[in-house]
This record gives structure tokens, sequence and C-alpha cells, in this order.
């Protein structure tokens, strides 16, 4: 049969058996079960009100916890065993086999970039955008616009920017982007301004941002002065101290590479080669991507914003800066964790741009490509069980936090 | 707002130009490839696509007809004529700026002259192309004159990728096949979560029962747990109960994965409805059944849009679940996304191919987001802005 007339008979079989479903059993609970009549109708009705929610809910409870839940556990159950041993119980030796790998870290540091810069960039420039076109008249065609990529799969994204960062031989017109604006760079003074001054003032500008940014996280860890909050929270803090050391480092060292780096001006190059770079170019997808997502919250959360508060700053004698940036922000900032929490995720989970454009060669690996490469290439169930677990652990914190916001919200 | 304090803001004009950079900027990669998709071969590995939207020069090398069919006596020596763009098979449309008849000096003549070749034997070549080579009978054979032109091509633009892409070629371009592959995994993957999220959300916002905070809760928490996790499980499962690779898995994994945001966005709009129109309908004595297909359905017909949106895009563009659950050694139920990671190893240069098939994947996603990005916007606000 041809699959789209299979599709088709499946639409209609899988609706009705749907609909099917939830008619025929309520049906029945009114009718054959608990019916509403004879001497005990009253009772009957509240027996069949008490069994009926579960009716609508048992489907949806199915799908939940075969797909979700009872994966959870088994992908830990599977994380201990060993396949070519009869699944027999191996404790931890997928984790060790994992951590002794260099791929693994390698994915590991890549996700640690992938999760900072990702999110950091989309919602900036969200913000951005979210703010220039606020009050112009043709602001809604070009958020659209600027939207329109969430519309694009991963896929076609990335054959997108392959496209920009495409190489031909030297002799020959360059069809990327990338390449054609790279040699007409030649080492002269406009190479230096681009080349050395602009990336060493972005990182310095990153380094102090990120310092600044661990400071007043960490500060209440050695000043009596603020809250640190409980154990958790201190912890927390401390980790989040720790990584912006750790990357600001990583910036400054970067600062002496740009300087001191001999750039090979005129031959064209191949990027998604270069190690640790090519990351930023992969990121730089992702980042296109959710730039428009970022951009409708935070559109809305500054829609939102009593006119009041801006006013008042305007009569006060603040400059737009101020009122963007001591009016605005510190009222949609729980917006924009939300955003940030949200986009993480998605990032977590990025798969798709890194198999389709380098599949984790040449440094670029990532966590869910790892994962898929140890599950279906090397067919090492243990070991891509236990990387699926390393991306559950590092979601934990956000699903945790979720589940709190829920319960406090209803409550 | 900036007017209030009586002076137009200064930043009119930064804030326009730094809107437009930004719009530029971000449609840049897909003008890129649709224009990509409408060049040739030889175009676009001639020059960039943003070359193609003017006038370009190009280096030919072409050559004269075969003289021995079409050689034509002229007294005592023969003549080959014609037009030195339809003799190769060049589009025609091109006016030529210089030409040459050694490699070494590709620029040696204007338009109209003749150059000298030795011993009687010349080329004359217009602008237009025709040209003229004569000779005596031993020098007019063989194979026909090498002619080195730099011509100047009009923008030009050709629908034959989209044709070779969606009936013809090899098998591994033809993405008709994938495309229905995907068709027929996204709307049931789209239809069927929603009619079973309907109904658990009616309950989860409008009934009372024990544990309907703890599911909530759970559906919350769900809502986050990366699909990655699934994989091997429900592989396992599919085998196990003897579904196998194939459309009936994916429908079944897509549904599963997609329930959590279909539970959550359905839940919080129901339970946003008046409360008065639920109890009037119950003292009339519509059935919970009732209540909920004839005043709940129609009401929530806003927020099913958002995620019918959501579970579209998503199926559509998605390659992990297809690659696990669907996709068997036979490569019979590819789906577009697979297809096109295929072809990007395959024909990785040949960018004809890969930008056409690339913005066949994408149009239907496009123009589904153009027509219903108010239920989408919708959606995002309601599935994250708390």
């Amino acid at each position: 049969m041809h699959p789209a007339l299979q599709g088709l008979l499946t639409i209609v079989i899988g609706v009705s058996a749907c609909i099917g479903y939830f008619y025929f059993s309520n049906q029945f609970l009114d009718r054959v079960l608990f019916p509403a009549k004879g001497p005990q109708a009253g009772r009957n009705i509240n027996r069949a009100n008490q069994i009926r929610p579960w009716l609508f809910l048992f489907p949806a409870i199915l799908a939940l916890g075969l797909y979700l839940a009872y994966p959870v556990f088994e992908t830990l159950r599977l994380s201990l065993t060993d396949r070519d041993a009869g699944g027999a119980f191996v404790g931890l030796a997928n984790y060790q086999q994992m951590f002794g790998e260099s791929k693994f870290w390698e994915a590991l540091r890549n996700n640690m970039l992938w999760l900072i810069i990702v999110p950091a960039a989309s919602t900036a420039f969200g913000l951005l955008v979210a703010q220039v076109t606020d009050r112009i008249a043709w602001g809604s065609v070009a958020k659209s616009l600027i939207f329109m990529p969430m519309a694009i799969s991963f896929v076609g994204a990335s054959v997108i920017f392959k496209l920009i960062y495409d190489t031909r031989p030297v002799d020959t017109a360059q069809i990327g982007i990338m390449n054609a604006v790279w040699l007409q760079f030649e080492g002269g003074f406009g190479s230096f301004l681009f080349l050395r001054i602009l990336p060493v003032l972005m990182l310095l500008s990153f380094t102090a941002i990120v310092a600044y940014a661990g400071y007043v996280i960490g500060r209440p860890l050695w000043s009596d002065a603020y809250r640190a909050g409980g154990g958790a929270m201190k912890a927390g803090r401390a980790v989040v101290v720790l990584v912006a050391a750790w990357l600001a480092l990583l910036a400054l060292r970067n600062v002496i590479d740009v300087m001191t780096m001999t750039f090979p001006y005129g031959e064209p190059q191949t990027w998604l080669t270069i190690p640790f770079f090519n990351s930023f170019l992969l990121m730089v997808v992702l980042i296109w991507i959710q730039t428009g997502f970022a951009m409708v919250i935070l559109s809305a959360a500054l829609r939102g914003i009593p006119e009041e508060t801006i006013e008042a700053a305007i009569i006060d004698g603040a400059n737009p800066f101020q009122v963007f940036f001591s009016i605005k922000v510190p009222q949609i900032i729980g917006t924009i964790v939300v955003v940030w929490t949200t986009i993480t995720l998605i990032v977590l989970k990025v798969f798709d741009i890194v198999f389709a454009m380098t599949n984790g060669q040449w440094e670029t690996q990532v966590l869910a490509n790892y994962m898929f490469d140890k599950l279906f290439r090397a067919n090492d169930w243990g070991v891509g069980s236990a990387s699926a677990i390393m991306i559950m652990l590092l979601v934990t914190p956000i699903l945790v936090w979720n589940v709190y916001n829920a319960r406090k919200e209803m409550a | 707002m900036e007017n209030i304090a009586g002076t137009k803001s200064s930043l009119t004009w930064v804030v326009h130009i730094t809107t437009v950079a930004l719009v530029v900027l971000w449609l840049f990669p897909t003008v890129g490839l649709l224009v990509s998709s409408f060049r040739t071969a030889d175009q676009i590995t001639g020059s960039g696509w943003w070359a193609a939207l003017f006038t370009t020069e190009q280096n030919e090398v072409l050559r004269a007809a075969d003289p021995d069919e079409s050689r034509v006596a002229d007294g005592p020596v023969y003549v080959v004529s014609g037009n030195i763009f339809t003799d190769n098979d060049s589009p025609l449309d091109k006016q030529i700026l210089v030409w040459g008849t050694s490699s070494r000096d590709i620029a040696a003549y204007q338009p109209g002259e003749t150059a000298d070749l030795g011993d009687g034997e010349s080329v004359t070549v217009q602008a237009n192309g025709d040209y003229e080579w004569r000779g005596n009978e031993e020098q007019i054979s063989g194979r026909g004159q090498r002619v080195f032109v730099t011509a100047e091509a009009p923008p030009e633009f050709t629908i034959q990728n989209y044709v070779t892409i969606l009936t013809g070629g090899s098998t591994t371009d033809n993405m008709s096949k994938a495309f229905f592959n995907t068709l027929t995994v996204t709307i049931p993957a789209t239809i069927i979560p929603i009619v079973v999220a309907a109904f658990a959300a009616y309950a989860l916002a409008w009934m009372e029962f024990p544990g309907r905070a703890l599911l909530i809760a759970m559906v919350v928490g769900l809502l986050v747990v990366p699909l990655q996790l699934a994989l091997i499980p429900l592989l396992k499962l599919h085998l196990g109960l003897g579904i196998g690779k194939g459309f009936l898995g994916v429908w079944l994994a897509h549904t599963g994965f997609g329930m959590p945001l279909a539970v959550y966005l359905l839940r919080n709009y129901m339970v946003g409805l008046p409360r008065d129109i639920i109890e009037n309908a119950k003292v009339d004595g519509a059935t919970e059944f009732q209540i909920f297909t004839k005043i709940i359905l129609p009401l929530s017909f806003p927020a099913l849009a958002s995620f019918a949106i959501f579970q579209f895009l998503w199926t559509w563009n998605d390659l992990l679940v297809a690659k696990v659950f669907l996709i068997d050694a036979t490569g019979e139920t590819t789906v577009m996304t697979n297809q096109i990671v295929e072809l990007l190893g395959t024909r990785g240069g040949n960018w004809e191919i890969l930008a056409t098939a690339g913005f066949v994947s994408i149009a239907v996603p496009l123009v589904v987001f153009f027509l219903m990005q108010r239920y989408l916007v919708r959606g995002l606000l309601a599935g994250s802005v708390k």
C-alpha cells in the first residue's frame, strides 16, 4: 500500500479510535456500569464521576508513562549493564569507560561552551531586536523576518550555513561568503583593525562581563553583607564562580592568541576543520534560529511593562540607555530567566546541527551526538545510555526548578 | 514615549539602521540558499550567489564547430561559421568583451577583430558570438578552433533544479518520495496527540479527583526530559512488540514525545475559560462528554492551533526520531531531513542539488509559519511566560 494512503488510513483509524474510545467508554460508564437510574441512582452518578477523569486521562498517561517516564528508568538500568554480557549488572563500569574517553571530555567541554554562549547570545540578540523594533512602524515586519528561522529545520539551517562556510580551491571564485570576505583581508590596517583589535575588544568585554557576573553571584560566599542562601544555593554559587573563572581565563588566553597569531592571508580556509573555532561556527546556526524565539517572548514582556515607570524615569531625566538597563531590564528579568532556561534545554539536546555539519569531527563533538555515535554506530548501549544519563543530569536542575515553580503557582 | 519629555529622540535613526542591519543579517543566509537553488551548477561554482543578482563577467573556453562536418568551400579556402555559444550549448544572451585564441593571452582581441593564426588562417568573433574561421583545406580540419572568451552575462535563473529534485534525477537526488514520507509522518503525528491531550487537559483543568496536582507536576517535569533517553528503551520495546521500524512506530513516538507540551499548553488554556459557562451547562444537564465536545473544544481552538503548529514544525523538521524509529536499512521510508544529510555526505560540492533539496524541505514549514504566525506566537507565550 502506498505510504500516503496508509497515512490517511491511519489518521482516520487513529482519530476515530481515539474519539470512539472516549465516547464508548463514557457510554459504558453511564449506561452499563453505573446507570443513573434505579434505586442507587445518586450513588451511581457519584461513582461514575469518580472514574470518569481516569477515562479521560488514560491514553495520555499511557503515552507519557511509556514514552517518557519508563525510558528514564530503563536507560538508567541499561547504563549499569553490559549488553554483550547478556545484560549482566556491571556497576559503574560503563561510566568509567566513558570518563576514560577523550571524546567524551571534548563533548562535555563543547557542551559547556554551547550552554553558555548560545543562550547568552540568543537572549541578548533577542532583547536587542525586541527593543529596537518596539516603537517603529515596520517593527512587526522586521520581527516576523527575524522570527522566520524558527520554522527552518536544524538540517535545513545546516545546509544554509554550510554554503556560507563553503571553501573552494585557491584561484577559483569563492562561493561561501565567509571565504569571499576573508580574501578581502591582506594584512594591512583594515585587517589589523578587524582581525586583531575588534576580536580583542570583544574578548575583553566578554571577560569583564563574565568576571562581573561571577563576582556578583559569588559575593555572598565571602562577604557577610549578602544572604548566601542554604547549602544547595552555596554549592550552586560556587559552581557558577568556578565556571565564570574558567571562561574568563579561556577568553584571556585567546586574547594572547589573537594578538600573536599569524593569519594565512589570501588563502581560502576550510572553516569547519579549524578546531575550537569551528564550534563557534556551529553555535552561530543555533543562535540564528533561537534569537527569534527570545525576541517574541521578550518583546511581549517589554510591552507588559507599566508605562508609568518609564514615563517617570524620562521625566527624571534618564537617557534611553538608562531607561533600558535600569528600568526595563530589571522588570523583565523573570522572563529573561525563562527564555534563558528554555534555550538551555534546546542546547542540551542539540544533535542535528552537529550531525549534519561535522558529525563531531575536528573537535566539535557534543553529548547528544556522542550518544548517537555510541548507540547506533558503536552499538554500545551501555556507554550510550550512560551519556544519555549525563544529559539527564544536566537537565535535572531545570526540571526541579520548573516543577517547584509550577507547584508554587497552583498553591 | 520619548516625546513626553518634549524632544524627539535622536536615537530614532540609529534604531532604524540597527533594525535594517539585523534584518539583513538574519535574512542573508536564507536568501543565499534560495538564490542558489535557481542557478545552474556552472553559475554556482563560477561566482558567489550575491553576484547572481548583477551582470557578471565569465571566462569560457569554447570550440568552433567540427570542421570536417560543417566546413564550406569559398573559392580556394574553406570557411566554418556559426555562433560560438550555440555550437557549445552555452547560454546565448551574453556579450563578448574580449577574446583570444591562446590560453596565454585570452584577452588579445576586441569583438569584431580578426585574429591572424598564420599562413592565411584567421578567426573573426563578433560581440554576440558569431564567428567565422577561414583557412586552407589542411588548416580547416581535425578539431574545431579553440576560442577563449570573456563575456558579460546578465542575471539568469532557472527552475531546472526543482524539476530535477521533484520529478527526475537519480534515485538519490529525487526528493518526491521523501517528501511524501515526511508528510505521512507529520499529519498523523500532529493530529493524534491533539485528540489524546485535549481530553487529558480537560480532566486536569476541570475535573476534581485525587492526585490531580501530582499529575500536573509530573507533566511539567516530563516537559524537559530529553528524548535521547527514550531512544534505546523504546526501540527495544517496539522491536519486542513487533512494531519494528516503520510509520506506526514513529507516529507513536511523536505522540509520546509531544504529549507533555500538548497537555501543558491545553490545560493552561482551558483552566482560564470562564467557569460560568461550564457550570451552566452542567445545571442544564449536559454530561461531561458533551461539555467537552460542545463547549470546551470550540473555545480552545486558539490553543489547539498553537500546539498543532508546534507539533507540525517539530515533526516535519525532526531528524533524530525518524532515524531511530522509522528509517530501516532499505531506505524506502527515508524522510527529507535524512535525505539531505545523506546528500551533504555524497554530493557535498553540488550546491545546485543541495540548495534545491534544502529549500524544498523548508518551503512547507515557511508557508505554515507565515500563515499561522499569530497562533505560533500565542502558543510560545502561553508555553513559557509565567
